[in-house]
């Protein structure tokens, strides 16, 4: 692992960074079924304007939303920013061993909620890709545009800004005061301690 | 857009608003109204399946009461809160969650007597059983936990004395039992405590009182500090089970470190219905933007009063954690440094007779059931809060025949004193 990348708690630049930068994200582990947080999240980001492509073997030939399911990270042929892994942590290193292949290598790496692997991670911050574990990029584009505030939850940001009013399939802005004082810093700690365990 | 961390009273009055998007309001509006129109047939399908954030029915939701909700999860270090209709609201929400008909919960002997009250006889009617400890005796919890124990309950201060309890202490235990620890933090108020600092993984609030702070609306809230694992061992099968009501959802796996205040909302507030009115979330958000003011003058013009019941002839004995040689003054200095908070007891050598007395004469005190208001109250909770008990158990519980509990107002403490001083005598 980077020495200074600490995976327990993220700062929220991190986070935003990645997500203001990326446009295409491979979904490894997108599920059809429409009760599967893979399949919501995927849809949301769609929505959001990311150029989404699921991967998924065993749904070749069918799509999502209207994007084709492809069996692999290589059978996507064309250069993607991020892959985000919908699978649980022990199925983590073969797909990392993959994306090191890809030819360009993808930017960020992203592993669901639930899913960590620390050596899957060092090996690909080794060549230089940023790896996020234990999060969801749906709730996270959420906290930083405040949107998930709706659901009383704490976005440990502030604004004193206006912001434009949300419509249906709109980006919305990221860029508000970071706010790591409305810290979640116990359940970061509690996350940590889950993971020393296992 | 630095990742630096602002104060509690920046947090008190910019956490979870903003300028309103539509109209530039910059007062939070208050949102009164029942219901929200869906963009169409999916994005009503994606909100009632979860997949998508936004309002519904504001028995679900609300956008005022979500800014009520986003702040107070902040002040308490929380990852996510739910507002609700009042504090006993909120205790009936949480415990619907984690309790089966059949199992118990641990809670601390001192608590507020609508709390004794409420898990003593309404919840033995939903097969929910409650298990008394001591809170000054941690062992009395270990003791009490058997495999169907599913939470340990206290308050931070606790009703009526203003106790203070050893969260760490009781948090040790609870982690140990593999259950989550709740704190009514009602008394303290983050500004004094903040419990989840202390292993809570649970909060729930009267907002009635300090939060709120003056006395014009009721409210309760819940706060998830995202400590909780809920997957293991299938103990809590609200959260790691796939939710039929939601087509086959997993809270825990879909909602992460947020999952349990989420199952509040979508299976508490959403099915047994007690919402918090958004013009009630309106007052006591504008009473918070003053907490840190307001709960300082309280602690400040406690302690001058208590000083000044010690020093009383007609008075038998005081209990403020804020007094030097109170029982409780070492927690105090630990766990509530700024101040002891604003509720304590005492008691008169004249016993019953000279409570009822006092409270008769008093000018300015207010003679009511309520604490945590701008205006200085007094009761007598032998006879009112407490009533419903037996002799043993109100002496027990801190609130004997002649025990009379003070809620200090941000008043002039000189004329708090004054007021007590001409009812004290003669």
């Amino acid at each position: 692992m980077k020495d200074d990348m600490n995976h327990d708690a993220y700062p929220d630049n991190y986070i935003r960074g990645i997500l203001n930068s990326v446009k295409s994200i491979a979904m490894v582990g997108a599920s059809p079924v429409n009760v599967r947080p893979s399949y919501f999240a995927f849809k949301y980001l769609a929505q959001r304007g990311y150029d989404m492509i699921p991967v998924n073997p065993g749904h070749v030939g069918k799509d999502l939303l209207g994007k084709p399911f492809v069996a692999s990270l290589s059978d996507i042929g064309r250069p993607i920013d991020m892959i985000d892994i919908f699978r649980n942590s022990s199925h983590i290193m073969p797909v990392v061993e993959e994306a090191l292949t890809l030819d360009p290598l993808p930017k960020v790496i992203w592993m669901q909620l639930g899913a960590r692997d620390d050596a899957a991670a060092a090996k690909a911050e080794s060549v230089g890709i940023k790896v996020v574990m234990n999060r969801c990029p749906k709730i996270e584009y959420g906290r930083l545009s405040s949107e998930i505030s709706w659901m009383g939850v704490n976005s440990r940001t502030l604004s004193s800004k206006r912001a434009p009013a949300p419509t249906q399939g709109m980006r919305l802005s990221l860029n508000r005061m970071s706010v790591g004082g409305g810290n979640t810093a116990a359940s970061d700690r509690a996350a940590k301690s889950k993971t020393e365990q296992s | 857009m630095s990742d630096r961390l602002p104060g509690f009273s920046t947090l008190a009055v910019h956490a979870g608003a903003q300028p309103d998007p539509t109209t530039g309001a910059r007062a939070t509006p208050i949102y009164q109204t029942t219901s929200f129109v869906f963009n169409d047939a999916d994005h009503a399908a994606s909100l009632f399946g979860l997949q998508a954030f936004g309002n519904i029915y504001t028995r679900i939701g609300n956008p005022t009461n979500a800014v009520l909700e986003e702040r107070v999860a902040a002040l308490e270090g929380g990852t996510a809160a739910l507002a609700v209709a009042s504090g006993h609201a909120a205790q009936v929400v949480v415990l619907q969650q984690l309790l089966q008909p059949g199992d118990e919960f641990i809670a601390a002997r001192k608590l507020y007597g609508g709390s004794i009250n409420q898990f003593t006889h309404a919840f033995k009617s939903f097969g929910w059983n409650v298990v008394w400890a001591d809170p000054d005796d941690i062992a009395s919890f270990e003791r009490a936990v058997t495999p169907r124990t599913k939470a340990i309950f206290i308050e931070s201060i606790a009703n009526p004395a203003g106790s203070i309890t050893d969260i760490e202490a009781i948090s040790t235990v609870a982690r140990k039992a593999g259950v989550p620890l709740i704190v009514d933090n009602t008394l303290a108020s983050p500004y004094l405590i903040r419990p989840i600092d202390h292993g809570a993984d649970i909060v729930v609030h009267s907002l009635t009182k300090f939060l709120g702070g003056h006395g014009n609306s009721l409210g309760g809230i819940i706060v998830d500090a995202g400590t909780f694992d809920w997957s293991t061992g299938g103990k809590y099968p609200m959260l790691s089970e796939p939710r039929p009501e939601y087509h086959g959802i997993r809270l825990q796996e879909t909602f992460g470190n947020f999952a349990f205040a989420i199952a509040c909302r979508v299976l508490g507030l959403r099915d047994l219905g007690p919402a918090l009115s958004p013009f009630n979330a309106f007052m006591i958000l504008t009473g918070i933007e003053t907490l840190p003011l307001r709960m300082q003058k309280h602690c400040d013009n406690a302690k001058a009063v208590a000083e000044f019941l010690v020093g009383h002839p007609a008075v038998a004995s005081v209990s403020y954690a804020g007094l030097p040689n109170d029982k409780y003054n070492q927690l105090a200095r630990k766990y509530a440094p700024k101040g002891a908070g604003a509720v304590f007891t005492f008691s008169l050598k004249g016993g019953y007779d000279a409570g009822v007395s006092l409270v008769s004469k008093l000018q300015l005190f207010s003679h009511l059931a309520n604490v945590g208001d701008t205006r200085s109250l007094v009761i007598h909770p032998a006879s009112t809060t407490h009533s419903q008990l037996d002799d043993a158990a109100k002496t027990k519980s801190g609130a004997g025949p002649d025990v009379v509990r003070l809620s200090i107002g941000i008043e002039d403490k000189e004329d708090l004193i004054a007021d007590l001083e001409q009812a004290l005598g003669a």
